[in-house]
């Protein structure tokens, strides 16, 4: 057992340190490669020293923005995976939904002028009106196209879960049509405000605030509220959860509601950074904050929060810090590569992530 | 649909079972809805542009037809096996469908009294007009409610009528409306020929079919149908032929298909030889992603990588660009046939270099981890910083055509018997893995991966193996591709290459290479 876990981590079989194959060898020249390429790139990046220190402090702001972004979506990703053993491959998509019924609402809003007179009551209906879309179609993909794949085994959940996908976007694109529609841009967003002497435009703030806030209350519910307790005992063990009296379909609806009220504020704070929908936006965040679940622990709800924060981070200060230092010109157009190395490296090295160290033995 | 009515009984098992009133109502409901959302995707309105009988039925129109008749049939579906004929059955489609119809009807109101264009930018004028026929606002609706409950009585009595009858009439149908639909392509090929000219002049106007000819066209294959019912019916007292006189009639079947698949593009002309060019790299792919995922059970979903691998190497060996290797390296430029091999072994290197930091993840997680290798590749190749190289999101241009002999196959035709050619040594490559000791070891693997070391069977080789050979097929589908568009842009890998060549692997039947 110990050996079967060794190997799927990458480790080299302790009892079979003799039998080094060139597949470990290869594994460990990836290791060093990354390690070299962030370490040389700090140091080369550091001594050229083109970066401002306000420039680093705009990166990791904006970096804790997108990252909260990451955590609301994995959060999403995460508990479905908790309870159902589903890679929920159309959550990003879900958030898309919210952010494209914020977008009608918040343009309209624009129009009559309400998003500057009253910005507070503004974002909260526009907050809302996304919420509800995004849960509603969450619970009404569980409904329809996963709750008959609940017992199946093998691929065909996943791959029903990537139809999915793909019907929410061109259902999108078909209402909607494919174009990208701007987001409205007010003014109060805009306006920086002063954080220990730097100037933060105020809609990062604005974002990782509320998105520190969401979670806090999702934390809440899943501790404290008995439906909380439920899902949690479900994705401990389901069958022992419905011997205990938990209606575990309940608790699945329950928890595809729960992501896909994440996903919907995830949907307009991403729509409000980046300023634009379309119906294919939620695919790479989708990915990237999947990367992020795994990253924290799949399964466990802080680790999903750090790992988005973290992906964030890397994502935003990675090409900066250790691109250019290795010379490589327009780094910024890779800040996907980072995402996804970042990625494929925790599914090949560290499949438990940082705080799932239960989940991975279950599965093994 | 299916999942609605399923749901819905279900749902009716635990509580009280549902008044069959009950049922027709949500019956209609589903099908209205379904109709709703044909309308505000806006495929209706974009089907109902395609004719298939001049004047008379649109495809559009014929969609509605079929939702109409859809409802009846449920409602006698729902009835289980002794729905037996009865007023009440009539009555409760015509209610079903009246109540389809409606939710139609509502969407007529609501586009009427609202703009709702500025959201939904299917509701277009043209929407209206098809939904009410011309007739206006409240003719529309009656039309629409009262044509709906009527087509669901017919589609019930349809239902409850003799099978065979209902069966061939089914068939003289589909075959209108796939003589409609298709009418350019079929009249493209019917172009040859005094006699063939003179058939298409009476069934087929420059839009479509003419009534006459869709009139002709179901009572021909009606009649078809009606024969080969009645053939089967005498092949079926016979059943105790041989074996082998059986399997040699296969054979014979097999080997017209193949004619057919050969002479068709020469009759067709290049439009339809360009199509069947990428139907044909579609299998080539799709065979090579079935010995991964059909036989080894490695889901991958970074598939598309491959394809572009093998479609960069080509050009790059044989461009006539100033990103071609030749143009900077002693490397002499390349003639196709040269950097074809080539362009499938680098495939194979890269395939196995994908393999292996992969190797010890499994399941959905490893589709994952492909899925992520294959955006990174596509990032790579698009970026700035690999642009002195790849030629960034600018593509390389100017990559010249095969030459056999001394005749440049350029024609999409001369193409496709390329592909074709490709296709059937990799079929036969396949075909033989799938039986072979290895195909077996895949299988092994992909049953139980740790019974499979249990039993012996490196997993590291066969796996790296599956990747390998997997990249092999891909990567010559895409140095086709290369030489098919003569340019290549790296927006032309998308992720939605992998699936849908995933798509149609699992369409035919995983692990089944014929499929």
């Amino acid at each position: 057992m110990t050996d079967v876990v060794a190997s799927r981590i990458g480790l080299p079989k302790l009892s079979s340190l003799a039998r080094f194959t060139f597949v470990d060898v290869i594994l460990w020249a990836l290791r060093l490669a990354v390690v070299i390429v962030v370490v040389g790139g700090t140091i080369g990046t550091l001594l050229k020293g083109r970066y401002a220190a306000a420039q680093w402090f705009d990166l990791v702001m904006f970096g804790l923005t997108i990252g909260s972004v990451y955590a609301l979506i994995a959060l999403g990703y995460t508990m479905v995976y908790g309870v159902l053993r589903l890679i929920n491959f159309a959550h990003g998509d879900i958030t898309m939904t919210g952010a494209f019924a914020g977008y009608f609402l918040a343009s309209s809003f624009d129009r009559s002028g309400l998003l500057d007179r009253s910005p507070i009551l503004a974002m909260a209906g526009i907050l809302a009106l996304a919420i509800v879309t995004s849960t509603t179609i969450a619970v009404l993909t569980e409904r329809i196209a996963y709750r008959p794949f609940r017992h199946v085994r093998g691929f065909a959940p996943l791959i029903c879960a990537i139809g999915v996908s793909f019907f929410l976007e061109q259902t999108f694109r078909g209402l909607f049509g494919p174009s990208i529609r701007s987001y409205p841009d007010p003014k109060w967003q805009r306006a920086a405000i002063d954080v220990l002497g730097f100037s933060v435009p105020r809609v990062d703030i604005i974002v990782i605030a509320l998105a520190v806030v969401a979670m806090l209350v999702l934390y809440v519910i899943i501790q404290r509220t008995k439906m909380g307790t439920a899902m949690r005992a479900v994705s401990e063990d389901t069958d022992a959860a419905a011997m205990m009296g938990v209606d575990v379909n309940k608790v699945v609806v329950f928890t595809f509601a729960l992501g896909g009220a994440m996903a919907g504020i995830a949907g307009v704070f991403y729509a409000f950074v980046f300023k634009q929908v379309y119906f294919f936006m939620g695919f790479t965040p989708g990915i990237k904050a999947f990367g992020a679940a795994v990253l924290g622990g799949i399964g466990s709800v802080p680790g999903a929060m750090i790992g988005g924060f973290f992906l964030g981070l890397v994502e935003s200060v990675g090409p900066a810090l250790f691109l250019d230092g290795i010379g490589i010109p327009a780094p910024y157009q890779l800040r996907d590569l980072i995402a996804f190395t970042l990625l494929i490296m925790v599914l090949i090295f560290r499949p438990h992530g940082i705080l799932g160290e239960r989940m991975a033995k279950k599965r093994a | 649909m299916m999942a609605g009515a399923a749901a819905r009984r279900v749902a009716g098992s635990r509580r009280a079972p549902p008044s069959p009133l009950q049922r027709a109502a949500v019956t209609g409901l589903v099908f209205g809805i379904l109709g709703l959302y044909l309308a505000i995707v806006g495929i209706l309105a974009m089907i109902h542009g395609r004719a298939i009988i001049v004047g008379v039925l649109t495809l559009g129109q014929a969609t509605l037809v079929a939702i109409g008749l859809g409802t009846g049939a449920m409602i006698v579906r729902g009835d289980g096996e002794h729905g037996a004929w009865s007023w009440s059955t009539l009555l409760r489609s015509l209610f079903a469908g009246a109540i389809a119809g409606g939710v139609l009807a509502l969407l007529v109101v609501a586009m009427d009294a609202l703009d709702l264009r500025a959201i939904f930018i299917a509701l277009s004028p043209a929407l209206f007009e098809m939904l009410t026929f011309d007739l206006g606002l409240a003719g529309g609706v009656l039309v629409l409610i009262g044509g709906s409950a009527a087509l669901a009585a017919l589609g019930a009595l349809l239902t409850l009528g003799p099978r065979a009858f209902r069966r061939h009439v089914l068939i003289g149908c589909i075959a209108v409306i796939f003589f409609g639909v298709f009418q350019e392509l079929i009249q493209i090929m019917m172009q040859y020929g005094d006699i063939i000219g003179a058939v298409r002049e009476t069934i087929y106007t420059w839009e479509g079919l003419t009534p006459e000819g869709a009139i002709l066209i179901f009572v021909i294959a009606t009649a078809i149908s009606l024969l080969a019912a009645r053939l089967r019916g005498g092949e079926r007292s016979d059943a105790e032929t041989p074996p082998a006189q059986r399997r040699n009639a296969r054979i014979a079947k097999a080997a017209v298909a193949v004619l057919l698949l050969v002479l068709f593009p020469l009759l067709a002309g290049s439009y339809i030889g360009q199509v069947m060019m990428l139907v044909g790299l579609y299998i080539l792919m799709g065979m090579g992603l079935n010995l991964e995922v059909g036989l080894a059970g490695l889901l991958d979903l970074g598939f598309v990588a491959f394809f572009a691998v093998g479609a960069y190497t080509t050009a790059l060996l044989t461009a006539d660009s100033p990103h071609a290797l030749a143009a900077f390296t002693a490397i002499p430029s390349l003639s196709y046939w040269e950097a074809m091999p080539i362009a499938v072994l680098v495939s194979v290197i890269v395939g196995v270099l994908f393999g292996i930091p992969v190797l010890g993840v499994r399941g959905d997680y490893l589709a994952v981890a492909t899925m992520g290798l294959g955006e990174i590749v596509r990032v790579i190749v698009q970026s700035d910083a690999a642009a002195p190289l790849l030629a960034g999101a600018q593509g390389i241009l100017q990559i010249p055509k095969p030459w056999l002999g001394n005749i440049e196959l350029s024609d999409p035709v001369d193409l496709f018997y390329l592909t074709l050619a490709c296709a059937a040594v990799a079929a036969y490559c396949a075909w033989r893995l799938e039986n072979s000791r290895l195909g077996r070891a895949w299988m092994a693997v992909r049953d139980d991966e740790d019974v499979a070391q249990a039993l012996g069977i490196n997993l590291v080789k066969v796996k790296l193996l599956a990747y390998g050979l997997g990249a092999a097929f891909a990567g010559l589908a895409g140095s086709i591709f290369a030489v098919m568009l003569t340019s290549i842009y790296p927006s032309s890998f998308q992720l939605l290459v992998s699936i849908n060549v995933l798509a149609l692997i699992i369409v035919g039947g995983m692990a089944a290479c014929p499929a």
